[in-house]
C-alpha cells in the first residue's frame, strides 16, 4: 500500500456540554475501501462531518492531514475543491431537475459565461459510463430509483475530480440487487485509484468489502482491523461495537405483575405509497399488560413506522394484516381512534412532530386531552392548570411556572411534558419512540423510575430504542427489527448487546 | 416601590399584547390634537366604527385562517356577491328580510367549506385556492348584477343593520338612554367577570395579581368603557353595526380563548403534526375555520350593502387585503399558531382610524395609502421584533 492519503489525529469536538469526540485518531490508506462502524450516536457522523467542514477548523481539536498537508476547511466547499466528496444517505439531488444537471449543479462546464449544454451532457454520459448507469442523461432524477439515483451521487463526485469518496450508510434504502451493485462499483472505482469511506450498520457488506474497518464507540476509537490478517469477522466488530458494561442508571422493578394480551399484530404489513416500498412488513408482535417491551434496530428499520401504523396511521399507509386491542379487532381510522382504544405515542422527534413549541407547558400537556377539564366544550381553566399543575410535579418537570412556553425548556423537560401530555390521556398502552434521545443521564434517570411507575399502575409500554444499554436494561421481552421486518423476539434472559446486533444487521 | 415593580414586570411581559392598544391610543391623541379634538367627537367615532364594521369582522375570521396557516383571498368579492344576492332576494324575490339573512350566512359557510374542501381534502394551497375563489366571485357578482346595474334596496329595516341606530328610549342631556344602560351594563358585567374569576383562581390557590393592579385595572377598563359609551350616546347612540360587531367579537373571543375548539384551532396553527398525533382532526379544524371564514364574509356583505342600501358591481374590492392588513396590525403571525380575535378588531379600528384622522386632516388618497402600508410593516415589524427578544 502507498501510505495515508487521510490521516486524522486527536480530533475532539465538544457539543455545549457534550462530548462527541474525544481524541478520536482515523487513517485512511490510499486506494481502499475503509468502512467506518459504530452505534447510533457513536460519533461517526461527527467525525465525517468534521472531515467535510461541516463543523468548521477551529471548531474541533486535534488534526485533518489529506496527501500530507494539514488542511483547515472552513465550509464544504473548501473539502470538495480539496478532492474530499461526501454522499449523505439522503440524497442531495433535484428531483425535478435532469441526470445531468443534476452532475454538474454548482460545478457547470461553461463556455465564457454562458452554461455549455452539449458539452454537459456528453461529459455526463462518460460519468455515468463510469458508474455503470444505463440511462438517458436527459431523465429526471424523480423517475429513477433510489438505487439508480445513488448512482447519480457517485457519477456527480467523480464529475468533481474526487479522490476520497464518503458515503454515509449507502446501501440503507436499497434492495439487495442495487446494494449488490453499489458495493461492486466501490470495488471498481477502487481499482481506479478511488479511496473510499463507507458508514455501514451492515457487517455483511462491510465484510464483504473493507480492507481496513474503524470502530468507534462512545466518540473514540476503539480499533482499526485489518482484513488482510482476518480481523474483519462479524463477531469481532460486534464484540468492539457494543463491548461496553451497562451502567447501573436502570431502575429495578422487582414484582412483576403479566397479565393478558393488551396489543397483538398479526401478519402487520404497511405499505408507503410515498417511498414505493413496505415500511413494515409481515410483523407477527404482541403486548401483555404490566409489561415493557423493547423494539431495538437500527435507524431506518421501520420501528416508528410500526408505531406510527398502529396508532391511527397518520402516514396513511397501506396495511395489511390484523391488529387487535385487548382482543377485540380494530381498524382506527385517524390518531384520535387510536386515543379513544388507550393507545398513546410519544414521537421520537419532539420538536418536530411532539410538541406545541410556541404554547406553554400547561397547554402542551392538555392537549391531547382538552375534553377532560371541559364541559360541553368548555375549558373548565382553572381546574386544567391544576391539573396539569399535578402532571408538571409527578413528571418532575423543572420549570418556573406552568406559563412557561415549552420551546424555551431544556431537551429533557420538555420530553417530560411530551410524556406528561400522553399520559394526561390515560393510556393502557403507551408507545414511547426514543424516550432519551439526547437528554442527560439525570433525566434519563428520571423517564426510568416514571415508566416504572406506569407499569406498577398496570400499563404497558412498548419501548422504541436505539441504545442498546436501555433496551437491555428496561425491557421484559425485546423484539428486533432490520429492513421493516421483525427479526427476531428475545426474552430479555436470552438478549445481549451481541445477540441483539447480530438480528439488527443481518 | 413592590407596587411598581410589578407593574413592571406585568408591562414587561405583556408589551406584545398591549401593544396595539398603545399604538391606538397614540393614533387617537395625536390625530385629536391635530384636529382640535373633531377626531374625538361623537360624530366622526360614530361613523368610524360604522365604517369598520364590514371590515372588523372579516378581520376576526381572517384572524384565524392566518393562525392555521392559511390564507383566504376569496373573502371579499364573496362579500361583494352575497350581498348582491341579498339584494335580489330582497327587492326581486321580495323575500322578508329574517329569511334572507340566515340564507346568507348559510350561503356563506357553503362557499367557506368548498374552500376548506380544496384546501384540507385536495391539498390545493390556500393562496391558490382561494385566488381562483375570488376570480370566480368577481365574476358571478359582475354577472348577477350585470343587467340591472347596482340593486337599489328600500327595505328599511335591512337598510338599518348599516345605517340605523338602536331605540334611545328617552334623550337626556342629549345623551341616548339605552345606550348609556347598555354601557353600564357591560361594565357591571365587565367587573363581576372579573371578580369572580379572580375569585375562582384564589379558591384553587393560584397565583393573582396584588389587589392595587387588579383595582387600578379594573378601573381603567370600565373608565374606556364608560367613555366610549359617552361618546357614542352623545351622537345617535350605539349603531346596530357596533351592536353586530361587538356581538361577533364577544362570540368569537369566547370560542378561541375558552372552548376546546378554539384550543384545537391554535393546536392547528402551532404544529400541524403534533396536532394530528395528538388526536385532532386538523381537516376538520380546517373545515371549521373556513365555514367560519364564509359565514363572516356573508355578514360582511350584509353590513355593507345595507350601508350603502344597494348593491353595486364593484362591491368587496380589496375587502381581504384590507382584511388580511387589520389581522396583522391585531398581531397575528403567519407562522402560525399566535393572533387574537380581539386583537383583529383593534388592528381594523387602527387603519379605520388611519383613514379617518387623515380625511379629517385632509391628507390626499395617494399620501393615505402610503401611510396606511407604513403602518402595517411597522406593526408586523414591531411583532418579529418583540418575538426575536423573547425567543
Amino acid at each position: 500500500m502507498s501510505g495515508y492519503i487521510l490521516e486524522m489525529n486527536q480530533i475532539s469536538k465538544e457539543f455545549t456540554g457534550v462530548k462527541a469526540l474525544s481524541n478520536v485518531n482515523f487513517k485512511v490508506e490510499k486506494g481502499e475501501i475503509h468502512c467506518l462502524i459504530g452505534e447510533n450516536g457513536a460519533g461517526k457522523s461527527t467525525l465525517m462531518k468534521v472531515l467535510s467542514g461541516v463543523y468548521p477548523y477551529g471548531t474541533y481539536e486535534g488534526d485533518i492531514v489529506f496527501e500530507g498537508s494539514v488542511q483547515q476547511f472552513n465550509k464544504i466547499s473548501d473539502s470538495v475543491k480539496t478532492g474530499i466528496v461526501i454522499i449523505y444517505q439522503e440524497l442531495a439531488l433535484f428531483p425535478d431537475l435532469t441526470v445531468y444537471e443534476n452532475i454538474f449543479v454548482g460545478n457547470e462546464v461553461k463556455r465564457g459565461n454562458l452554461v455549455d449544454w452539449n458539452q454537459t451532457i456528453r461529459q455526463a454520459k462518460e460519468m455515468l459510463k463510469r458508474v455503470g448507469l444505463d440511462v438517458n442523461p436527459e431523465t429526471l432524477v424523480k423517475d429513477l430509483s433510489v438505487g439508480k439515483q445513488q448512482l447519480v451521487e457517485i457519477a456527480k463526485a467523480l464529475s468533481k475530480d474526487v479522490k476520497l469518496l464518503i458515503l454515509d450508510e449507502p446501501t440503507a434504502a436499497l434492495n439487495e440487487d442495487d446494494s449488490e451493485n453499489l458495493l461492486n462499483l466501490l470495488g471498481e472505482l477502487k481499482n481506479q485509484g478511488i479511496t473510499s469511506i463507507m458508514i455501514s450498520h451492515k457487517l455483511k457488506e462491510v465484510i464483504a468489502i473493507a480492507d481496513h474497518a474503524t470502530v468507534l464507540r462512545d466518540g473514540k476509537t476503539i480499533c482499526t482491523l485489518d482484513a488482510s490478517k482476518g480481523e474483519i469477522t462479524e463477531n469481532v466488530i460486534i464484540k468492539n461495537m457494543v463491548g461496553r458494561d451497562i451502567d447501573d442508571i436502570y431502575p429495578k422493578r422487582p414484582d412483576k405483575k403479566i397479565g393478558e394480551k393488551i396489543l397483538e399484530m398479526s401478519n402487520w404489513s404497511a405499505y408507503s405509497t410515498e417511498l414505493g416500498r413496505y415500511v413494515v412488513k409481515d410483523v407477527n408482535f404482541n403486548i401483555k399488560k404490566g409489561e415493557i417491551v423493547g423494539i431495538a434496530g437500527l435507524m431506518g428499520s421501520g420501528r416508528t413506522e410500526l408505531a406510527l401504523s398502529v396508532f391511527g396511521n397518520p402516514k396513511n399507509y397501506k396495511l395489511e394484516g390484523q391488529l387487535k386491542v385487548a382482543g377485540a379487532v380494530k381498524t382506527f381510522k385517524h390518531t384520535s381512534d387510536a386515543i379513544k382504544s388507550g393507545i398513546a405515542y410519544v414521537t421520537e422527534d419532539r420538536k418536530g412532530d411532539g410538541l406545541f413549541l410556541i404554547q406553554d407547558i400547561k397547554n402542551n400537556i392538555t392537549a391531547a386531552n382538552l375534553n377532560s377539564v371541559a364541559d360541553n366544550g368548555v375549558i373548565n381553566e382553572n381546574e386544567e392548570v391544576k391539573r396539569a399543575g399535578e402532571y408538571k410535579q409527578s413528571m418532575y418537570i423543572k420549570a418556573s411556572s406552568l406559563e412557561q412556553t415549552v420551546g424555551n425548556l431544556s431537551g429533557g423537560n420538555q420530553q417530560k411534558v411530551s410524556l406528561g401530555k400522553w399520559l394526561f390521556v390515560g393510556p393502557k398502552l403507551l408507545i414511547l419512540d426514543e424516550p432519551t434521545r439526547g437528554i442527560d443521564v439525570g433525566a434519563k434517570f428520571e423517564i426510568y423510575t416514571i415508566m416504572n411507575k406506569l407499569i406498577d399502575q398496570g400499563m404497558s409500554i412498548i419501548m422504541i430504542s436505539s441504545e442498546l444499554g436501555e433496551v437491555l436494561g428496561m425491557s421484559d421481552r425485546v423484539y428486533v427489527m432490520a429492513e421493516g421486518k421483525i427479526k427476531g423476539e428475545l426474552p430479555i434472559e436470552e438478549a445481549s448487546q451481541e445477540s441483539i446486533m447480530q438480528l439488527a444487521t443481518q | 416601590m413592590q407596587f411598581i415593580n410589578e407593574a413592571r414586570s406585568l408591562v414587561k411581559e405583556n408589551i406584545r399584547d398591549y401593544g396595539m392598544y398603545i399604538a391606538l391610543f397614540v393614533i387617537m391623541l395625536t390625530f385629536s390634537i391635530m384636529t382640535d379634538g373633531l377626531f374625538m367627537s361623537s360624530r366622526n367615532i360614530s361613523n368610524l366604527l360604522d365604517s369598520t364594521g364590514y371590515i372588523a369582522v372579516l378581520a376576526v375570521g381572517m384572524t384565524l385562517v392566518i393562525v392555521i396557516r392559511h390564507i383566504d383571498l376569496s373573502v371579499g368579492f364573496a362579500a361583494g356577491f352575497l350581498g348582491a344576492i341579498t339584494a335580489i332576494l330582497l327587492t326581486k324575490m321580495g323575500m322578508p328580510i329574517y329569511a334572507t339573512i340566515p340564507i346568507i350566512l348559510v350561503l356563506g359557510i357553503v362557499i367557506g367549506l368548498f374552500n376548506g374542501l380544496l384546501i384540507a381534502r385536495y391539498a390545493i394551497p390556500s393562496f391558490v385556492a382561494t385566488l381562483a375563489g375570488m376570480l370566480i366571485f368577481r365574476g358571478a357578482l359582475l354577472q348577477v348584477t350585470e343587467q340591472t346595474g347596482t340593486i337599489i334596496i328600500k327595505d328599511d329595516a335591512f337598510n338599518a343593520i348599516g345605517n340605523g341606530f338602536i331605540p334611545s328610549l328617552m334623550v337626556v342631556n342629549g345623551l341616548h338612554l339605552l345606550s348609556l344602560i347598555l354601557g353600564l351594563i357591560s361594565i357591571l358585567f365587565y367587573v363581576y367577570s372579573e371578580i369572580s374569576t379572580r375569585r375562582n383562581k384564589i379558591k384553587y390557590q393560584f397565583d393573582v395579581v396584588s389587589k392595587g393592579i387588579f383595582s387600578i385595572k379594573l378601573v381603567f377598563v370600565s373608565a374606556i368603557i364608560a367613555y366610549v359609551t359617552y361618546i357614542l350616546a352623545g351622537y345617535n347612540g350605539f349603531s346596530w353595526t357596533v351592536v353586530i360587531m361587538l356581538l361577533v367579537v364577544i362570540a368569537y373571543h369566547f370560542l378561541t380563548t375558552k372552548t376546546v375548539l378554539g384550543r384545537h384551532i391554535y393546536a392547528v396553527g402551532s404544529n400541524p403534526e403534533a396536532a394530528h398525533l395528538s388526536g385532532i382532526n386538523v381537516n376538520k379544524i380546517t373545515y371549521i375555520v373556513f365555514g367560519s371564514m364564509g359565514m363572516l364574509a356573508a355578514l360582511s356583505g350584509i353590513l355593507f350593502t345595507s350601508r350603502l342600501q344597494s348593491a353595486t358591481t364593484t362591491a368587496g374590492t380589496l375587502f381581504e387585503l384590507d382584511a388580511i392588513a387589520a389581522a396583522y396590525v391585531g398581531g397575528v403571525s403567519s407562522a402560525g399558531g399566535v393572533g387574537k380575535v380581539t386583537g383583529a378588531i383593534i388592528g381594523a379600528i387602527v387603519m379605520a382610524s388611519l383613514s379617518s384622522g387623515m380625511n379629517l386632516l385632509g391628507v390626499g388618497v395617494s399620501t393615505q395609502y402610503i401611510i396606511r402600508g407604513g403602518v402595517l410593516v411597522g406593526a408586523v415589524l414591531f411583532d418579529v421584533m418583540t418575538r426575536k427578544k423573547r425567543g
